[in-house]
């Protein structure tokens, strides 16, 4: 299968410049969306459908923190499995349990879940820093996957929050 | 593109050689096809009437069909068999048609796909939608003096798997080669941000007889890309006809009125709808009981309150699709209307309204779809010039998954993914000795299964007895770039394989189009059959002289088998191709072809890593 980062050449790292990201992106889908093969045989048409196929699905995990970092340390072995929190902090776990209650009770309150949002997204962005720093430069697996388990359960929240937005608006 | 010059010889396109392609708009109410000639873009008007073909059908007893502007006025005296909007029955089963066209038709349920019975006797919605598509292909070969390459037909963005399938069926059975399906204002995208060389955010909110999309495009640098989509497949024009007409029957009379008088009213409403644009007060002519036609005025304060409502709710994909594409009103730069429902002035207002700004409107709303379409398979056919070097970057509007215990959905691909995407997901037995596994593809965004569209179902069989959980069943959803998608299940430890192309429940399967063309063929003309024999031959020709170049330049790609094989094939065609049954030589062109196949996206594959190492190292800063 082949490497996400190396189809873009890009380094393997979990920082990157997204402009990069993305004019690698469109580079590759240029030579290989099936829109340039339309009109040739059947069996080249697979293949780029194939390749365009390959080349979104990289783009996607790459533009992504979590899934980026998600997608190198799969790359290094260390698999994380969603549905399962234990070696969560204790303190953690609490911090979650505070957050859904929160969430619940501004359920009918737009401004309340909007607040609940920036929060999270800036201690994301916080964590995504130490995940950064975990990967790239310490390279403590073990710290990074901790961390990338928080986040999945923080987009996760956030996600919802998004939901109970949506059902606020119509 | 230099880097992907695989062109073997002989098939380069010849540059004074455009390959015919055209761009169909196949609308609930209208439909047209243009063309790009002489590198200018232009809709074709038929013989004796003008660029819009009326999407309607009248069936007649002796099986004949009667398309477009006569048929469009042979509604009133043959309701029952003169079929308009059929676009709204693409795809669907009777429970879930639209309940106008419950009303208006008499609409068979086959448990699958819905028939209208005519008095030629039962037609499928795909069949009615092809004889528009062959009206308009008929078209386009009189008027650009020669058989077409391939068509680009739009559909509602919005559109599902079952209704895009269904219309692709359409165009096979009108005898068009589909090159792409495309979504219509991804078409009006192009359309407009070609003529305009725009750049930055644009919405698009098209408001069709029949259907509404709203799609959020970035356009930079030559990449038209879609962030987002939504809308309603079952929202346009003739509801607001729909409901006028219910006005004005009440104001009138409220006594029942017969097929016909009631088709009538239906014509006056939507007459007076668009003289409402125009004006601030219209006096509707409605048929009552018997001969009578009773004078109801009305006013466009009165029309705009009584479809309001319909307004609002276009008003809810709007944001939905602000929200996935995770942007302000204010990020947009310009919203563009298409469509002829968005004429209405309460519609204009509310999208300003909402946007805080006056919608683009340059472009005619009418012919903007079937431009955009028209310039993309230009592209698509191999026209490409020089400099002409823009790419489209399209998405699913609909999340695709598959129904678990409990009857719940699993989400396997979300909706606005850019296509081509495929995901795969692994799944196990929860029976001891399972032996298969229903799979049910269903798409929609609700929590439950019964609240989604039904795809697919099918089995994997032949699993071989393990313990519970011992199973891995691996699902792949593969979405094409028209957005079509095909499902295979494997089970991994034995590679136990089930396969299918989700299409089966509301489309036609393919040997039932086949039949249908053939039945099509029996009819034509001795010299058809002489141009098909000179045309086999030529093909035969050149695919011969590919594979030989072919074996020469990769023979290290291949086995001595497979050289082998190829080598027999060649053999065999270039006897095929000195007799005169075209049909022989069609079947060797095609053994000769899937013997090649594999050659083919091996030299493929080779020659795409080829060219993205080139680009690798052009992109890496130093
Ligand atoms: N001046 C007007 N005022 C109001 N409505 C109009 C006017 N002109 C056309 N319409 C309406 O626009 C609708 C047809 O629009 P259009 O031709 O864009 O639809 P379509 O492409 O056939 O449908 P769709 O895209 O939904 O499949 C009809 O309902 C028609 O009554
Ligand atoms: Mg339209």
């Amino acid at each position: 299968m082949q490497e996400y980062f190396s189809l873009f050449g890009l380094p393997e790292r979990f920082a990157i410049d997204p402009a990069q990201l993305e004019v690698a992106y469109r580079n590759v889908q240029a030579q290989v969306h099936p829109d340039r093969f339309a009109h040739r045989p059947e069996a080249e048409r697979r293949v780029a459908m194939q390749w365009a196929t390959l080349a979104n699905e990289a783009f996607r995990t790459l533009k992504n923190p979590l899934a980026r970092a998600r997608y190198l340390l799969s790359r290094r072995g260390v698999e994380i499995d969603a549905e399962r929190n234990n070696g969560m902090s204790h303190a953690f776990l609490m911090q979650q349990m505070e957050w859904r209650e929160s969430v619940e009770e501004a359920a009918d309150d737009a401004e309340a879940l909007q607040r609940l949002e920036r929060d999270l997204a800036r201690d994301e962005r916080v964590m995504l820093d130490d995940v950064k720093h975990a990967i790239d430069e310490e390279v403590d697996l073990v710290q990074a996957s901790e961390l990338v388990r928080r986040l999945m359960f923080m987009e996760k929240l956030r996600r919802e929050i998004d939901e109970a937005l949506a059902l606020l608006e119509n | 593109m230099a880097l992907l010059q695989l062109s073997e010889p002989g098939e380069s396109p010849d540059p004074h050689q455009q390959r015919l392609a055209v761009g169909i708009d196949l609308g609930t109410t209208n439909s047209l096809v243009a063309t790009i000639r002489h590198a200018v873009p232009e809709c074709l008007a038929g013989d004796g009437c003008g660029i819009i073909l009326p999407s309607v059908v009248r069936y007649q007893k002796d099986g004949s069909t009667i398309v477009g502007q006569a048929a469009l006025a042979a509604q009133t005296i043959d309701p029952r068999n003169t079929i308009a909007s059929v676009k709204r029955l693409m795809g669907r089963g009777l429970a879930d048609a639209d309940a106008g066209m419950r009303g208006r038709y008499d609409l068979v349920d086959t448990g699958d796909m819905v028939r209208i019975n005519t008095v030629a006797g039962q037609r499928t919605p795909v069949e009615v939608s092809s004889e528009i598509l062959r009206v308009l292909r008929e078209r386009a070969e009189a008027s650009l003096g020669d058989e077409l390459v391939g068509a680009v037909i739009t559909v509602p963005a919005y559109f599902d798997d079952a209704q895009r399938q269904a219309t692709k069926d359409a165009a096979r059975l009108a005898g068009l080669n589909v090159l792409r399906l495309l979504n219509e204002p991804t078409a009006a995208a192009i359309a407009y941000g070609l003529d305009e060389g725009a750049e930055g955010i644009y919405a698009v909110y098209d408001l069709g007889g029949g259907t509404f999309d709203f799609s959020i495009l970035r356009l930079s640098r030559g990449v038209f890309e879609v962030m987002a989509t939504s809308g309603d497949s079952s929202l346009g024009g003739d509801d607001f006809d729909e409901a006028l007409a219910a006005w004005l029957h009440k104001k009138a009379s409220g006594v029942d009125l017969d097929c016909s008088k009631s088709r009538a009213l239906l014509v006056e409403a939507r007459r007076v709808k668009e003289a409402l644009t125009l004006s601030a007060e219209c006096v509707a002519r409605v048929p009552v009981a018997a001969d009578g036609i009773k004078d109801v005025t009305i006013t466009l304060g009165e029309f705009h309150e009584l479809t309001q409502a319909l307004v609002e709710r276009t008003l809810q994909p709007v944001r939905k699709a602000l929200r996935d594409a995770a942007l302000k009103v204010a990020d947009i730069q310009a919203v563009v209307l298409v469509g002829g429902a968005t004429r209405m002035p309460h519609v204009r207002s509310a999208v300003a309204k909402m946007f805080g700004r006056e919608p683009y409107t340059d472009i005619d709303p009418d012919k903007v779809v079937a431009i955009g379409a028209a310039i993309q398979a230009n592209v698509l056919a191999g026209n490409r010039r020089p400099g002409e070097d823009w790419l489209l970057l399209d998405v699913i509007p609909l999340s695709l998954g598959l129904e678990m215990m409990g009857g719940l959905t699993e989400k396997i691909i979300p909706r606005n993914s850019t296509i081509p995407v495929s995901k795969a997901q692994d799944f196990t037995t929860y029976k001891d000795g399972q032996s298969a596994m229903a799979i049910h593809v269903v798409q929609g965004e609700r929590e439950l299964v019964q609240d989604c569209r039904s795809l697919a179902r099918f089995e994997l069989r032949g699993i071989p007895p393990m313990p519970a959980g011992g199973a891995r069943i691996r699902v792949t959803f593969q979405v094409d770039a028209d957005g079509l998608l095909s499902v295979s299940a494997r089970e991994q430890t034995t590679g136990v394989e089930s396969h299918v192309t989700v299409k089966p429940s509301y489309g036609l399967s393919d040997d039932e189009i086949t039949g249908m063309l053939k039945a099509g063929f029996e009819h034509a003309a001795e010299d058809m059959q002489a141009r098909a024999l000179r045309e086999q031959q030529v093909e035969a020709e050149r695919l011969i002289e590919a594979a030989r170049q072919a074996l020469i330049e990769d023979a290290g790609l291949l086995s001595s088998n497979e050289q082998a094989g190829i080598e027999a094939a060649i053999k065999r065609l270039g006897e095929l191709n000195l007799g005169n049954d075209h049909l022989a030589i069609k079947a060797g062109i095609d053994a000769l072809s899937a013997s090649t196949g594999e050659l083919a996206a091996r030299r493929m594959d080779k020659a795409i890593r080829q060219a993205l190492t080139g680009n690798r190292i052009d992109a890496l800063p130093l």
